[in-house]
């Protein structure tokens, strides 16, 4: 579908408004969540997001290590994104770099922020996201399994926490981006949603919009965050029901 | 009815308990459980998650650190538990502690209390309780307990009468199982079940024909189950006659004989 324009630069959008991938522009990408994959965590998830694989494990409330970063009122919430080093094309350099920590620290504010921490006081809630395969939107990704990764390990929230990346790609608002749109486009706009109140616990932009664009993109990215949560709730029925659950995931 | 975290409830009058959240007037859950209306409240029962200690839960924990005055135990709940020398039926010694129980060692214990701190306070004083020695401990999800143990305990004594096991149940998931190897793999697997499959119905019958298909035969031909007084400190019994080895010849070599023919 994508064609190559000047330059080396593909086309993102066609003159009928299709993306290289044949998507409109409010459209997600194919996302399966499954809840529970590893047995030897507390909780976890793993979620395929168009060529996304991303893996999410949650341990505790436990104790923390080390000793001195334990609160006396609440329990800490650590997170480690971490991205494999097969995950890209050009191999990954093993182990944590700036663009992981900052990942990691996003992700954790943002699950502070619905987190009954002081349930748990001198703990540690534990997170870990690992990519094994990556397209843009990891960040993304790595939040949604968290959150079913959080729920599975039955630790206490006000809500899940569905995100996705909105964008501009050849001068329009688009919804989810893969790599080549992060890659080619002028903004991306990751953020993640409370569906319970309506707010936002994670916003970060690179590129330029208007305001009226930023707007925009607010709107379109709230949409996709509430179809992504009951992809979300989906996966946590299948995973606890007794009984069969109708319209169940392929 | 299955509830996940910010889901509203419909409350119907009751107050928010636990696994439960209210604001501007209306109750959600907070956690991945079963809505249950206890009134004066309504909660939500955990499905999933490490245990969370109550008062008087018996539990099996084992020894991540020994200090100068008490032991600190993993029980899998969210911190670790303190037993103090003094909580012991043993007269320690201040500084004692590592001669009667080490890191590894695992122990059946009752919680006492919990203070604001969430510290975690438990006793080795009891009917029960103690050290554990040999046998297997299985760890299965603290939500699946009650159904190991069953209505009025129908399901362990199932359990250990087709066995002739000796099983101590922890409320933390973790259950300890004594006796014959055989006996510790078919109770393990019926633990396995319960966890992986508990909440589809008909888990009793498919507990029961698993136990009946594996029932082991002896030499005699007799089914009937082993006796359940196997102390659970006893080596296994002296060698039996072993009927399936071939009484193999001696071999004919003796080395210590002098060369008939020495040259």
């Amino acid at each position: 579908m994508g064609s190559v324009g000047a330059k080396d630069v593909p086309v993102l959008l066609s003159p009928e408004g299709l993306r290289i991938d044949g998507r409109k522009l409010d459209e997600l990408r194919p996302i399966h969540i499954e809840a529970g994959a590893l047995h030897q965590a507390d909780g976890s998830a793993f979620v395929e997001w168009g060529a996304n694989k991303v893996m999410a494990a949650v341990y505790g409330p436990r104790e923390v290590h080390p000793r001195h970063l334990q609160q006396n009122n609440k329990a800490v919430i650590q997170c480690r994104y971490n991205m494999a080093a097969f995950a890209v094309d050009e191999r990954k350099r093993p182990g944590l770099d700036r663009r992981s920590q900052e990942i990691s620290k996003v992700i954790a504010e943002a699950f502070e922020s619905v987190v009954f921490a002081e349930e748990y006081p001198r703990t540690s809630i534990d997170i870990y996201i690992e990519v094994l395969q990556a397209n843009a939107g990891t960040r993304c990704a790595g939040l949604v399994a968290a959150s079913v990764a959080l729920a599975d390990a039955g630790i206490p929230m006000v809500d899940l926490l569905p995100a996705v990346a909105v964008g501009k790609i050849g001068g329009a608002i688009a919804l989810d981006l893969k790599k080549e749109e992060d890659n080619y486009g002028e903004a991306d706009l990751p953020m993640a949603l409370v569906p319970q109140s309506g707010r936002l616990v994670l916003l970060q932009m690179e590129g330029h919009m208007t305001e009226d664009e930023l707007a925009q993109s607010l709107d379109l990215g709230v949409t996709g965050c509430r179809a992504i949560y009951e992809k979300m709730k989906l996966a946590l029925r299948e995973r606890y029901s007794v009984a069969p659950v109708p319209g169940g995931s392929a | 009815m299955l509830v996940l975290p910010g889901e509203e409830i419909q409350s119907h009058g009751l107050k928010p308990g636990p696994g439960t959240y209210r604001v501007g007037g209306k109750v959600y859950a907070s956690i991945l459980g079963l809505l249950a209306p206890r009134p004066p409240f309504v909660q939500v029962i955990p499905l999933s998650g490490r245990y969370i200690p109550k008062p008087n839960d018996v539990v099996i924990g084992t020894v991540t650190d020994v200090q100068t005055t008490f032991w600190l135990l993993n029980i899998d709940a969210p911190r670790w538990a303190p037993l103090h020398m003094t909580g012991t039926p043993w007269k320690v010694d201040i500084g004692e502690c590592e001669r009667y129980l080490k890191v590894g060692d695992a122990v059946v214990v009752q919680v006492e209390n919990l203070d604001a701190t969430g510290r975690i306070g438990v006793t080795m004083n009891g009917e029960g309780l103690g050290k554990l020695e040999g046998g297997t401990i299985v760890t299965i999800s603290p939500a699946r307990v009650p159904r190991v143990v069953g209505r009025s305990g129908s399901m362990i004594q199932t359990i250990t009468r087709h066995t002739g096991a000796q099983v101590a149940v922890g409320q933390n998931g973790r259950i300890w199982i004594g006796g014959s190897p055989e006996a510790i793999h078919r109770v393990s697997a019926v633990l396995w079940m319960i966890d992986e499959d508990g909440q589809r119905p008909g888990l009793t019958e498919r507990v029961e024909s698993y136990l009946l298909a594996t029932m082991p035969t002896n030499a005699a031909g007799a089914e009937a189950p082993r006796p359940e007084s196997a102390h659970r400190d006893a080596p296994p019994a002296p060698g039996l006659p072993d009927d399936e080895e071939d009484g193999a010849p001696e071999p004919n070599d003796s080395p210590d004989e002098p060369d008939p023919d020495p040259t």
